[in-house]
């Protein structure tokens, strides 16, 4: 190639020559690190750093769907949304704050116009110490703090975000209730999502923007799934200032379907009223406390309507609720307006349990062509048994003994049932006649309605009995030795009494004894029904003796009527009972609004347009008045509807709950104008004309307006 | 100053004869590998430029050329003055260093006046009208000159720089240097700092000079560091250097994100126009100090090895070239441009790399912007003009 260029022996050459060659291996092995590092960083690393790219550019949007609306079984929405503005901040943002937010807060609250002392309160989580308003959710939602803001306040907290870091201005759908303030306790209401249940629901995280709600009792709970859709997600690629440059993928939100009940508005605005008038007419002779009118379809066991008083606005629940509201509804001085009575309450039935009585005594031997004694008292295992009103009727066909509420008779049927299992002392396994007919009509256990916290009433027997002496016992038997010293203070002669009952309780407390058993015939004692339980059994008696699983909740339609998923219903049973006993039961009950103890509530109602078949009751308990049902079904000879209404110290059944009952069927069958059957005048506007449910379901047309059906 | 010439002109002589046959055998004697070389980067760089600067809206590349068309104009203009620069005998050159060396003095002077403009937190822009340059990237090529000359032209009777000429050429570092910091531009400061030290090892210096002077690179970085005498921002650039992720969107978002860009591209890289990184802008200054992401996004391990590669060739070449020379002057010529490209090269790429700090050096030959384009093609142009000549002695 090339000669040596230079004198070799100078220095400076010969170092040169050293050093540029110690040069280039200096880049090379430079170079080298550096193409390391690059392999590194892309071969290796490289799904590490394309996931934080992914993170980096990538903004994922959840869609809220729109929830569907509860639909009344014409159409008529129950529930429906209504688009508002909503003002809300980021807790951890503001909190993180050199002031904790205090003059974002302040600056909010000249904007909003409300004092910052609630802003500051509605910036709190709830908890045991914090009383409302505070914010019920997630720290990791937004939290609300003004809810329907004007849009134009909303437009300048958006416009202006760097002077309200953290506050967010935003649309959002709130319920809305358009036929009033009806049936609040079967609707329900929504809330915001609370930490616990995003942890506990792992469908709920992916699905939540942050100020969504989730339906927290009635249907809004338990058909929450259905009414809350599926969310969207839109994946949007964004630059380094968060700017939207494309939309990556779409997954349309898919809008939650629309529940259709077989609720009728104008059978549920009939019920409430006439529930509340009849309430307002006992008094102030009773308290009439609490009440409850179901009207059922016989045919399926669904809800046609289903009043529970008192009653609140479910609207309350919009926005943050304050404490007062909240330990109002909650507080027992108002009459606790959450609890539906229809199918959380349990009373004793009194005369209206009678039907399984009779079938239980019937399928036991007892002839229903018979006549049995109806004296107006009986004296059973030593003690004095009453009929209601004292008098007696001499000897009585079970039909009579139905139509006249005669006690004694099943006085009887309940003693000589309770001997033939033994008494007090009974032989092998107990048939328990009375209490199993009873589990047959579906007391003693939840109906399996479509609603949330149902009770199951109670049917006592022996075993019962025994299981509640175990619990109870320990203190019965404190209490027979130690007495009532607190009570004794005041009345020694009722402490001496208690310490005597507590004494026996611990003694013999898990007998099933004769007394019981005979109250129990009448649906007195420890018996106890919910009116929903009531209606379904009058309602199978109505039908032939098919018990179904009530229903609220019809079917489910998607919002755009491309789907319908009707809710079929439930057959849970049959009554054990012979149809011959049935159809006996029938008449019987036929017979009551015409002669019996129904008949001054129905006194001139047309019964030969539709003949009501019902029975009363009346049902005492201790240191309470006496309260009120009436339980029904109609028409007689082609049963559509069973109706029961139940007043808790309302006073006797034919005075207080049959004349609602009256009322209810009056709206259903436009007969309120009516003065007596021969008015042909056609009186008021029949709630379901045609007198029957409506068995086809509203359309829902692909632009999403409801059809409402028309008759 | 310089008129001292060792080296026989019977080069420039023969030249003169004639000049079509003599243009030939000087094109015959050029590097055509470094020059490919660079061309090659040139090419990737104007690709990757424009990439850079796309509006990053998904559209058609072709309607926002905007900024490639400025780069390739840079790169033309640069070009030619590179191809004279060659063809020019060094020795003629090296004439004319201590005028580029005092001008470029005076215009980093002016750079403080105000006809300077601040441009990134730094005073380096001279801007006239549309015009507008960056005096201490010509300041590079004034230092290499002007040190070629003292360091390799020993005065009569000596055979390599003495105690005298080094302290002669710590003075003339230390203009620049002073007037680069005053900006302050931490990174040019640095490559000034890195050309100084590169020659004077090679230059045959007494030992102790080479040995002290390397000592007081590394103290003064070090003492630089330690005794706060940067911004706050730098020195949080080297913290962050340490962990990137420690402070995501402060001082080491730069560095993150071009680890990021870097690390997402993976082997074969997003395909050019492609990086969802660059068009999302997520790395700053990406057409410029942070190209390199680009090419690690887009061109993938591939591309950006390659990127590496080339210019261990130019190095490599530059490098032999200095081996070719017998004369002092030419060889601490090539070793001050390898020791200014080298360095910049290693910063910058490292700098993506998540290796070196975040001092805003360009990449050379590849990244946008037209002085110090210019000033990388006056270096080459240095180079390619020495291996043309001094091999034809043989």
């Amino acid at each position: 190639m090339r000669k040596p260029p230079f004198d070799p022996t100078l220095p400076g050459p010969r170092l040169g020559r050293a050093g540029l060659i110690t040069a280039q291996v200096l880049v090379l092995v430079l170079f080298a690190v550096l193409t390391a590092r690059l392999w590194y960083l892309q071969v290796p690393m490289s799904d590490h750093y394309r996931d934080l790219a992914v993170a980096n550019h990538h903004q994922q949007l959840i869609v809220p769907a729109t929830r569907g609306q509860i639909l009344d079984a014409t159409g008529r929405p129950l529930v429906n949304n209504r688009t508002e503005l909503v003002v809300s901040a980021d807790y951890h943002e503001l909190m993180g704050m050199e002031d904790s937010g205090e003059k974002v807060l302040t600056d909010l609250s000249e904007v909003l116009d409300v004092p910052v002392r609630e802003l500051h309160q509605r910036m709190r989580l709830c908890g045991p110490e914090v009383e409302r308003p505070c914010w019920p959710g997630s720290p990791y939602q937004p939290v609300t703090l003004a809810e329907d803001v004007e849009p134009s306040i909303a437009l300048q907290i958006m416009e202006s975000a760097d002077d309200f870091p953290g506050v967010t201005a935003q649309a959002h759908a709130v319920r809305e209730y358009p036929y009033g303030a009806h049936a609040g306790q079967i609707l329900g209401y929504l809330q915001p999502v609370t930490q616990e249940e995003l942890d506990a629901r792992e469908e709920l995280r992916t699905q939540f923007t942050g100020i969504d709600q989730v339906g927290r009792d009635g249907l809004e709970a338990v058909y929450d799934a259905e009414l809350r859709g599926t969310a969207g997600l839109r994946t949007l690629g964004v630059n380094n200032h968060g700017e939207v440059m494309d939309v990556i993928s779409d997954r349309l939100p898919v809008a939650g379907s629309h529940l259709v009940t077989h609720l009728d508005v104008g059978v549920q605005k009939i019920a409430e009223e006439a529930l509340k008038e009849g309430m307002e007419a006992a008094r102030p002779r009773y308290r009439a406390d609490s009440g409850a009118a179901i009207v059922m379809d016989v045919r399926n066991g669904g809800i046609v309507a289903m009043a529970s008083l008192p009653t609140y606005d479910p609207g309350v629940w919009q926005g943050g609720i304050d404490q007062e509201t909240f330990d109002e509804m909650l507080s027992e001085e108002a009459g606790e307006p959450m609890l539906s009575r229809a199918v959380q309450g349990q009373y004793p039935p009194g005369s209206t349990f009678k039907i399984s009585s009779l079938s239980a005594a019937v399928e036991n031997g007892f002839s229903l062509r018979s006549t049995y004694a109806c004296p107006g008292s009986v004296n059973i295992a030593g003690q004095n048994y009453q009929n209601y009103a004292g008098g007696g009727h001499g000897a009585l066909s079970l039909h009579q003994a139905i139509v006249v509420s005669c006690n004694t008779i099943f006085y009887n049927f309940g003693y000589q049932l309770w001997l033939k299992d033994g008494g007090l002392r009974p032989e092998g396994e107990p048939t328990e006649a009375m209490a199993t007919m009873a589990r047959g009509y579906g007391f003693g256990a939840p109906t399996g309605i479509d609603l949330p916290y149902e009770t199951g009433g109670r049917i006592p027997d022996r075993e019962w009995k025994r299981t509640f002496w175990a619990q109870t016992r320990e203190n019965n038997c404190y209490r027979g030795e130690h007495g009532y010293p607190e009570v004794a203070e005041t009345n020694p002669s009722h402490a001496s009494y208690l310490k005597r009952l507590a004494h026996e309780q611990c003694v013999e407390g898990f007998e099933w004894r004769a007394g019981e058993a005979v109250n129990f015939a009448i649906g007195q004692g420890d018996v106890l029904v919910s009116p929903l339980q009531l209606t379904r059994a009058y309602a199978a008696i109505a039908n032939g003796g098919t018990l179904y699983e009530p229903r609220v909740a019809k079917a489910l339609v998607a919002a755009d009527g491309s789907s319908v998923e009707e809710i079929e219903p439930v057959v849970a049973g049959r009554v054990p009972v012979k149809d011959e006993t049935i159809e006996y039961l029938q008449k019987a009950l036929t017979e009551v609004t015409k002669s019996g103890t129904g008949r001054g509530a129905f006194a001139e109602f047309p019964q030969d347009d539709v003949s009501i078949a019902g029975k009363t009751g009346s049902a005492d308990a201790q240191e309470r008045q006496v309260s009120s049902w009436f339980a029904s079904y109609a028409p007689a000879d082609d049963p559509q509807f069973a109706v029961v209404v139940f007043v808790s110290q309302g006073g006797t059944g034919g005075e207080t709950s049959a004349p609602i009952a009256r009322k209810i069927y009056e709206g259903i069958y436009g007969f309120s104008g009516k003065k007596d059957k021969d008015d042909d005048s056609g009186g008021g506007e029949p709630a379901l004309p045609g007198g029957k449910p409506y068995s086809e379901l509203p359309v829902v047309r692909s632009d999403g307006s409801i059809e409402v059906l028309d008759r | 100053m310089s008129t001292h010439t060792g080296a026989p002109l019977s080069g420039r002589r023969t030249g003169f004869g004639s000049g079509a046959v003599m243009a030939a055998g000087a094109a015959r004697r050029l590097d055509w590998v470094l020059i490919v070389s660079v061309a090659v980067l040139c090419a990737i760089g104007s690709l990757l430029v424009w990439s850079a600067t796309l509006p990053g809206d998904g559209g058609d590349p072709m309607d926002s050329t905007g900024h490639l068309r400025r780069h390739l104009a840079h790169l033309a203009v640069a070009w030619v003055a590179c191809l004279v620069v060659a063809s020019v005998d060094f020795r003629t050159v090296r004439a004319y260093a201590p005028i580029v060396y005092v001008a470029t003095a005076v215009a980093l002077v002016l750079v403080l006046t105000p006809l300077g403009a601040v441009i990134n937190g730094s005073r380096g822009w001279i801007v006239v009208g549309a015009f507008q340059f960056q005096p201490s990237e010509l300041a590079k090529v004034g230092l290499v000159l002007v040190l070629a000359t003292l360091l390799g032209e020993p005065r009569d009777g000596e055979s390599r720089p003495m105690t005298r000429d080094v302290l002669f050429c710590l003075l003339v570092l230390a203009v620049p240097l002073a007037l680069v910091m005053l900006q302050p531009d931490l990174g040019t400061t640095l490559v000034l700092g890195a050309i100084f030290l590169g020659m004077l090892t090679l230059s045959g210096a007494p030992f102790v000079w080479v040995a002290g002077m390397l000592a007081c690179g590394v103290a003064a970085v070090f003492c630089v560091f330690w005794f706060d005498l940067l911004e706050p921002y730098q020195l949080d650039r080297l913290a962050t250097l340490v962990d990137p992720s420690a402070d995501p969107q402060g001082a080491g978002y730069n560095s993150n994100q071009a680890l990021i860009a870097v690390g997402s591209g993976g082997f074969n890289g997003t395909g050019l126009f492609q990086g969802e990184q660059t068009h999302g802008r997520f790395v700053p200054e990406q057409h410029t100090d942070f190209i390199f992401t680009v090419a690690g996004e887009e061109l993938g391990f591939a591309g950006a090895a390659l990127v590496i590669a080339l210019f261990a060739v130019v190095l490599w070449r530059i490098l032999r070239i200095a081996l070719g020379c017998d004369q002092p002057y030419p060889r601490l010529l090539c070793v001050g441009v390898a020791a200014w490209f080298g360095f910049q090269t290693f910063i910058n790429i490292g700098m993506g790399l998540g290796v070196m700090p975040v001092t805003g050096l360009p990449l050379p030959f590849v990244s946008y912007g037209g002085t110090a384009i210019m000033a990388n093609m006056l270096g080459l142009g240095l180079v390619l003009g020495i291996n043309s000549r001094d091999r034809g002695f043989e």
